[in-house]
């Protein structure tokens, strides 16, 4: 009956076009003496039919930003780079999955100027600035709330932190910049708690200083910058601790105000 | 260029999630992660190696790690909980099945070999390397995934009772 020994799999291969020409013409051939056989295999085309139907109206939908900006914007960054011959395709790859990161969370405007760190701590160094970047946009236009233990109520602020934290920390004092402290909270970090140092200046501008004990290795950098979005960041790491300034202010100023947090940190 | 590769993939990314998961949003997660894992793997993509088997394959492999994952612990409701009043069933041959629901009661694993073959025309050779399988399973699957299919769409009615959703 089955004169050119037909398989199971051959029927299916057929369904899919997935035949030479004379094996497809051969299972015709079988098909055509087979109506139950034929019946079953026209189920099968129409099963692919339905489903091409039913689904690829997704193919001409518009893809979402969020999946289109995690290609499309390192791609300039990629090509921009390119030029660079001391970069390796392999670096490139990174800094543009480093770049997708920021993009992913609605950011644009990285400085690349990361190129000559290890890729491990790179990817770390950029968490930083935007976990800081995002708890200060949270956080910072509350109005009722916006620390969970104010600065009035300094020793106990400072002592629930460093317990939390595992470490003594400090806020540091701004007034001589002109920020007071408000107060301070802690977040979830990647593996841990995270604080959080709220201030404000007389005009209400707020300020925020993020603290992470996250940070393992031990090379120490120098000030880094990034704009996330309306939010400048100045942040840096100093043995296993990452700090981030945030603000939506100028970055001369926050610059200015970086410099004196950095070096109260150093002298305390 | 390897990012305009990627761009040409994701819509058949995107469809392939959305006929798996059925859950527009969760599908676009799955595309999502997968889009991120691609790039940080992008240094083993090797030179002429297909890039649509590969970003599959990362998605794939993505959908395993999340269903491995141990979900919220529920209580199976029984069927004769909710005995639903049914509807008369005598035109049901006449009908076009709802071929999306028969899918979803496919198992996993042959659905994905179903939605490779009739979706992205995948030859099998291929989906074998995306899945990671020997190509008698892929075939098998198939076969058993669209024996399945058809006595769903073609059959009697198996029952008219809420499906449990775990």
């Amino acid at each position: 009956m089955n004169k050119h020994n037909i398989t199971e799999n051959e029927l299916h291969a057929y369904v899919d076009g997935q035949l030479s020409t004379l094996r497809d013409a051969e299972v015709k051939e079988y098909l055509a003496a087979q109506p139950e056989v034929a019946e079953r295999v026209r189920a099968y085309q129409s099963q692919n039919l339905a489903l091409k139907a039913l689904f690829n109206p997704v193919l001409d939908e518009r893809v979402p930003t969020r999946l289109d900006a995690l290609v499309s914007s390192p791609v300039v960054e990629v090509q921009a780079l390119r030029t660079r011959t001391y970069l390796s395709r392999w670096s490139l790859m990174r800094l543009a999955a480093g770049v997708m990161i920021a993009v992913i969370s609605g950011v644009s405007g990285w400085a690349l100027h990361d190129k000559f760190l290890p890729a491990e701590r790179m990817a770390k160094m950029q968490t930083l600035p935007r976990q800081a970047a995002i708890a200060h946009v949270v956080y910072s236009p509350d109005i009722r709330r916006p620390v969970e233990v104010g600065a009035e109520q300094e020793d106990q602020l400072v002592s629930w932190l460093s317990k939390r934290l595992g470490t003594p920390v400090h806020p540091p004092k701004l007034g001589a910049m002109g920020y007071e402290l408000i107060g301070g909270r802690l977040l979830p970090g990647n593996s841990g708690p995270v604080a959080q140092f709220m201030y404000h200046d007389a005009s209400g501008q707020r300020l925020t200083l993020y603290v992470s004990k996250e940070i393992t290795g031990n090379s120490d950098t120098a000030f880094r910058f990034a704009q996330e979005g309306p939010v400048n960041v100045f942040y840096w790491i100093d043995g296993q601790f990452g700090y981030a300034l945030s603000a939506g202010i100028a970055k001369a100023e926050l610059g200015r105000v970086a410099t004196a947090v950095y070096e109260q940190l150093e002298h305390k | 260029m390897e990012s305009n590769a990627i761009l040409a993939v994701i819509p058949h990314l995107r469809r392939y999630a959305r006929a798996m998961l059925s859950d527009r949003a969760a599908a676009d997660d799955l595309v999502q992660d997968t889009l991120e894992r691609a790039w940080s793997k992008f240094s083993q993509l090797r030179n002429g190696s297909d890039m649509r088997a590969w970003m599959f394959g990362i998605m794939h492999n993505l959908r395993i790690d999340q269903l491995r994952r141990p979900a919220l612990v529920t209580r199976p409701i029984e069927d004769e909980d909710f005995e639903m009043p049914t509807r008369p069933t005598q035109t049901d041959k006449l009908e076009v099945r709802d071929i999306s629901t028969a899918l979803q009661q496919l198992p996993d694993e042959q659905r994905e070999v179903l939605l490779l073959v009739a979706l992205e025309e995948m030859p099998y050779s291929e989906i074998a390397t995306t899945l990671g399988i020997p190509i008698g399973t892929v075939m098998s699957r198939l076969s058993r995934g669209r024996e399945k299919l058809r006595i769903l769409m073609e059959g009697p009615l198996p029952s008219t009772k809420l499906r449990v959703v775990r």
